[in-house]
């Protein structure tokens, strides 16, 4: 057959040089692979240079610091017009020299531990009764019904108004925290993998109808991994839930013994510490910070893997 | 399969049809989507179903596939395999190019060396090979349309159904593929029902093109394609007879003016 495109191999010759992409196969043989492999050779896009990393470090960090030193400023100049006398709103340097003594202390780490104990283990039980009653509620109608929006009312409950009850139930105890921390945690979990499953693309169903796929390899092969973005932002918008809670429930519930970050909190504010309280408050923004950047890491990692980031 | 290898192709029908109709919904509200089709594919056939909107091709395909149930008449496979590939390539972003190849063959419990073998067979077959390790959507589209295409052969099935399969490719991608898809059908010894709506790329592949009726959708001729392959989608023959469909389809059209 003679072919279409006589210029079709020179093309592709052109192109493989500076392209980055494999070249399907040996295209020397014949014109047909040769107009097949250069084809493809153009419609790939050729790597972009994103720049050298420390150029793109600093492009995504220099608005953040300008952000803070821009808060300080404001902070500073409040304290130097003394609206507040100046032991009721320390100056930035104070809080900031506090904050370096505290966190050199084991002291301050063994609360920080207590703290994240707690948040961990609620997050993951969350996590676990989360994700049975999602799974539950997408695959049986009936249940859905009766507490599908049940689950979304839960969601918009403001924590703290589970803690009186959890103090009856449970007295001053882990126990009383926890229950509020999965309380606060397990709705957006569930209801994260619910969407998720709900929202699986036509298209992927209808493939899945054809490679014959049925009850748990549907599961195991399709929904599950198609559904995993929606659960993540489900997870993450969980932590943010349990995290609040935890923290409310650090200021009410003092477990005797534990000197969790909300009970050396609350111990500052009695002494009327304002310093110690602000460095307090700097130290629970930073983790939940931290922790925020993990999940989108994961969340980014998963979109550049899926293709759905340009970059 | 061996048995049905030695018969003669021309009397060995894979898919049979014998006025099949189907209607969706019910009462007064009820759709008439085909009425009354009757048509019959043989083994190594590449046969092409042509028609406007709304003339059930695709309606047409579905029951073949299984994926919904007739309402009158005989729909007969033999208990056949089929593969059914879509106008989307549907690949999955969880699993890279040589992965979502292997996933009917994992569903069928093959080994992984085993089939992490047969799927590089059939990257070559598609010349994807050297592209196994890389994302669904570091492709093209028209790479993506051939993965798709690779992974309807793993599953091995005795009838390949494609639904407008280069439908959202562009022309000179298009051209390529119906050389690629020609050379594979030829190798593979695969049974092809191939539904468009593009009278050219009819005529450019199939053994026969099938036109169908809109509203309801039935059978209005049966044109045999002798023209010698490999054919070019822009060749006088393939022009010429593809011109003549293409008025009859005109008029199919026209008739639906009132």
């Amino acid at each position: 057959m003679p072919s279409k495109f006589p210029s079709a191999r020179a093309g592709l010759e052109g192109v493989s040089g500076d392209s980055t992409a494999p070249v399907a196969e040996k295209v020397g043989v014949n014109p047909e692979a040769a107009e097949v492999a250069g084809l493809d050779a153009l419609e790939l896009q050729p790597k972009r240079d994103k720049g050298r990393l420390g150029k793109r470090v600093w492009r995504s960090t220099w608005p953040k610091v300008l952000a803070i030193a821009i808060v300080l400023l404001v902070w500073q100049i409040t304290v130097w017009s003394e609206w507040k006398p100046i032991y009721v709103l320390p100056s930035p340097s104070t809080v900031f020299t506090d904050l370096g003594n505290v966190i050199t202390t084991g002291d301050f780490w063994d609360g920080v531990r207590v703290t994240m104990t707690r948040a961990f283990t609620g997050f993951l039980l969350a996590v676990v009764i989360g994700t049975i009653i999602g799974a539950l509620v997408s695959q049986f109608a009936p249940l859905r019904a009766a507490i599908g929006s049940l689950i979304t009312g839960l969601q918009t409950m403001p924590s703290i108004m589970w803690f009186p009850l959890a103090i009856l139930l449970f007295q001053l105890s882990e126990s009383a925290i926890l229950f509020v921390v999965v309380l606060g945690a397990a709705p957006s979990v569930a209801n994260g993998l619910i969407s998720g499953i709900d929202y699986v693309p036509r298209t992927w169903l209808r493939v899945g109808q054809v490679l014959g796929m049925r009850g748990v390899a549907k599961y195991r092969h399709l929904i599950l991994p198609a559904s995993l973005p929606s659960f993540i932002s489900g997870l993450k918008q969980g932590w943010a839930f349990s995290w609040r809670s935890l923290m409310a429930g650090e200021l009410l519930v003092i477990v005797p013994g534990a000197l969790s970050i909300g009970v050396r909190m609350q111990q500052a504010r009695d002494l009327s510490d304002s310093s110690l309280v602000i460095c307090y408050i700097i130290v629970v923004l930073i983790i939940g910070i931290l922790i925020d950047v993990l999940f989108n890491a994961a969340d980014n990692a998963l979109r550049r893997r899926w293709g759905l980031l340009s970059s | 399969m061996s048995l049905l290898e030695t018969r003669d192709v021309r009397t060995d029908p894979l898919v049979r049809l014998e006025n099949v109709s189907k209607t969706y919904g019910s009462g007064s509200n009820a759709l008439l989507a085909l009425d009354g089709v009757s048509l019959t594919v043989q083994k190594g056939e590449f046969v092409c179903l042509l028609g406007a909107s709304g003339c059930g091709k695709s309606t047409l395909l579905s029951l073949v596939a299984g994926l919904d149930q007739i309402s009158g008449g005989t729909l007969d496979i033999g208990g056949r395999k089929v593969s059914l590939m879509f106008q989307e390539a549907a690949l999955f972003p969880w699993l890279s190019v040589r992965g979502n190849v292997e996933l009917p063959l994992r569903l069928q419990g093959v080994s992984r060396p085993e089939r992490r073998k047969r799927a590089d067979e059939l990257l070559d077959i598609v010349r994807l090979r050297g592209f196994g390790d890389k994302r669904p959507h570091e492709l093209s589209g028209g790479m993506r349309q051939r993965v798709a295409l690779a992974r309807a052969l793993a599953q091995n099935a005795d009838i390949l159904l494609m639904d407008e399969p280069f439908g959202a490719l562009d022309a000179m991608t298009r051209d390529i593929l119906h050389d690629e898809l020609e050379r594979i059908w030829r190798e593979q010894r695969l049974t092809v029902l191939f539904v468009t709506h593009n009278v050219r790329e009819a005529v450019r592949l199939g053994d026969r093109v099938i036109l169908l009726s809109s509203r309801p959708g039935r059978v209005i001729e049966d044109y045999p394609i002798t023209h010698e392959r490999p054919r070019r989608i822009d060749s006088p023959e393939v022009s010429g007879q593809a011109g003549e469909i293409t008025d009859r389809l005109r008029a199919e059209v026209a008739r639906h003016a009132q």
